[in-house]
């Protein structure tokens, strides 16, 4: 993505960037006592890889119209976005709790709200809405002759809904070199694994089939792998026409809490007190012993 | 306000898809910006299909995928672009509900959705009717829905829309229909009803192509029942001109509806909530298709055997003035 090849350094600042969105995030669900936090755990590497690295959004100017564009697609997952505009000085932890789902006075919701959130680029919530909105998105990036990207982020039990499908399709067709996916694979969806629930492997041979340029990557919670495929990924340019980028991230739903980790019974919910001081201590654990492995 | 109707019975029929896509492409030669998306049913051939040739980089065709269609138009109108984007009405309302919701009513988006072959214009039977999206489109909060009455306030509707703030729909027949205004010298404004046709007795209220067809009724009540009916052309639905309801329902005490929707939820039940939460004790009957799938047949044939042609409405709003 026209950077310079991501170095140890850079990995340890993004990896720090990811164990404070985390606290954020636990103790912001443990305030306001609603969240995703299994898909919210899951999906910060490559969230925290985007907005700290590798997208152009400054959250102090989130309507610039020169900005990348990420669009939520999960949009149940809004509270790690939350979190990051947060770290990233948008907002205090206090004025997200006091403001968060409250009648007419609402800043923030469990599913995003782009009027509610400046930040947010669409407001989601029922599956399958994201990647069509985002191909839109970028056939005006083409028309207009913008070079911003618009990123997508779904889940994998999402792809089940048939309108990613046509998404896809009409993607492949109009040959969007300024569309990219990025599926959160943890596969658990809210009842079991996805793969029990509702097959939707082989993904990447799918994804191939409908004319995607399809990049995987084997742990989307280990940073250096993140940003080893991020920065092979070419520039956004909304005037070539090529095959649009899928990364299918694999990733573990509930990660780096060791008691929610791979855990179907933590899709939705809040977090008692209890609870709460278990998952930071663990997520406090987990970040000693990743930094004790720094050389 | 005065305006110039015509009752011409050999007028030249004119088609609505045809007369705003012509309308689309004059506005691409003035100079204004938009985005057109289309389905697989924008023939090459039609006046939609000249604005694509001659405009290819703003429009985009997405085949048979009317939920993806409608959610590209809200990415699109989010990177600043106003979207028209036409869909057969049936599957825009029934397949995309959940995109009409969500993406372009929630997040607020200036997308105008073409939603064509009202009522039973398909032809086909009952799986190309679009008798429901009225009902659907009254209870999705920040949508604007209009249903131009003839081809030529179509045009006007399309060309005002271009600067409205805000998600609409606007809903045509499949081919063509009277002219119910002689000229264009009258003022149209999203969401003032208009008065075609004075009248004393009774007050019919319609909107689309059976806004020509209650003039017709309204000329049969005169000569044949000695009756004076009113006709408004209710081009908005939502939001609707309460005052205008009102005004009517005072000054001619009873209230006739027709539309080309089933009778459950489209412009009859918004007229009849209205008249009922402000006191109304006159008569009122909804005129429009009834609760069954059409039968089928030839789509003057239907609207006649259901009683929604120029006869069968006069029939009704006479005997229900008895």
């Amino acid at each position: 993505m026209n950077l310079k090849p991501i170095d140890m350094a850079t990995v340890h600042e993004l990896e720090e960037e990811c164990y404070k969105v985390r606290h954020k995030l636990l103790t912001l669900v443990y305030n306001i006592g609603l969240g995703h936090l299994g898909g919210e755990l899951s999906m910060v590497e490559a969230a925290v890889a985007m907005y700290y690295r590798y997208m152009n959004f400054n959250v102090h100017d989130p309507h610039n119209p020169d900005r990348d564009r990420f669009i939520l697609s999960k949009g149940h997952c809004s509270e790690t976005l939350y979190s990051i505009f947060s770290n990233l000085g948008a907002y205090s932890l206090e004025y997200m709790v006091e403001n968060f789902e409250c009648l007419d006075k609402s800043k923030f919701g469990m599913h995003t709200n782009r009027k509610y959130c400046p930040q947010i680029e669409v407001s989601a919530g029922s599956l399958g809405h994201g990647l069509p909105i985002a191909v839109g998105m970028a056939l005006a990036g083409r028309k207009q002759k913008a070079n911003w990207r618009v990123t997508v982020m779904t889940g994998d039990g999402e792809l089940e809904e048939g309108s990613n499908w046509e998404a896809i399709m009409s993607a492949g067709h109009f040959q969007l070199g300024n569309l990219m996916l990025m599926i959160d694979k943890n596969s658990l969806q809210m009842t079991g694994p996805t793969k029990t629930v509702m097959n939707i492997d082989p993904l990447d041979k799918k994804l191939e089939a409908f004319g995607w340029d399809v990049r995987v990557v084997e742990d989307g919670n280990d940073m250096l792998q993140v940003c080893q495929c991020l920065d092979n990924v070419p520039a956004a340019d909304s005037q070539i026409r090529r095959k649009p980028i899928a990364i299918i991230l694999n990733t573990e739903k509930g990660h780096d809490v060791d008691f929610m980790a791979g855990n179907v019974k933590w899709h939705g919910g809040g977090i008692a007190k209890a609870q709460y001081e278990e998952a930071i201590a663990s997520l406090e654990k987990n970040w000693k012993e990743r930094q004790s492995k720094w050389q | 306000m005065a305006v110039n109707t015509t009752f011409d019975f050999d007028q030249m029929l004119s088609n609505a898809r045809e007369a705003y896509g012509e309308e689309l492409l004059r506005m691409a030669d003035d100079g204004l910006d938009f985005v057109f998306t289309y389905s697989d049913n924008v023939a090459p051939s039609s006046s939609a299909g000249k604005l694509i040739a001659k405009y290819p980089e703003r429009c985009f065709n997405f085949g048979i995928a009317e939920p993806g269609q409608v959610g590209a138009a809200c990415g699109l109108a989010l990177a600043g672009e106003v979207v028209f984007s036409q869909v057969m009405g049936p599957f825009l309302s029934l397949r995309s509900a959940d995109q009409i919701h969500t993406d372009i009513a929630y997040n607020d988006v200036n997308v105008r959705l073409i939603g064509t072959h009202a009522g039973v214009t398909a032809g086909g039977g009952p799986t190309h009717n679009c008798i429901a999206d009225l009902a659907l489109y009254r209870a999705i909060p920040n949508l604007t829905v209009v249903v131009p009455a003839d081809a030529a306030q179509c045009c006007k509707a399309v060309r005002q829309s271009l600067t409205y703030q805000g998600p609409m729909v606007i809903r045509i027949d499949r081919a063509g229909s009277p002219a119910v205004y002689a000229d264009n010298d009258y003022e149209f404004e999203f969401g003032k009803a208009i008065e075609t046709l004075p009248g004393t007795d009774v007050t019919i209220i319609s909107a689309g192509s059976p806004v020509y067809w209650s003039m017709m009724a309204a000329k049969k009540l005169k000569e044949e029942y000695g009756i004076s009916a009113r006709v408004i052309d209710m081009h908005t639905i939502k939001p609707l001109d309460v005052d205008m309801i009102l005004k009517c329902a005072k000054e001619t005490g009873n209230i006739v509806t027709v539309e080309e929707h089933s009778i459950n939820g489209g412009l009859g039940s918004a007229v009849a909530e209205v008249l009922l939460e402000n006191g109304f004790s006159g008569k009122f009957k909804r005129i429009g298709l009834p609760d069954e799938f059409a039968v089928l047949g030839d789509t003057d044939e239907i609207y006649k055997y259901y009683g929604m042609d120029p006869d069968g409405i006069a029939k009704t709003t006479a005997e229900l003035l008895k």
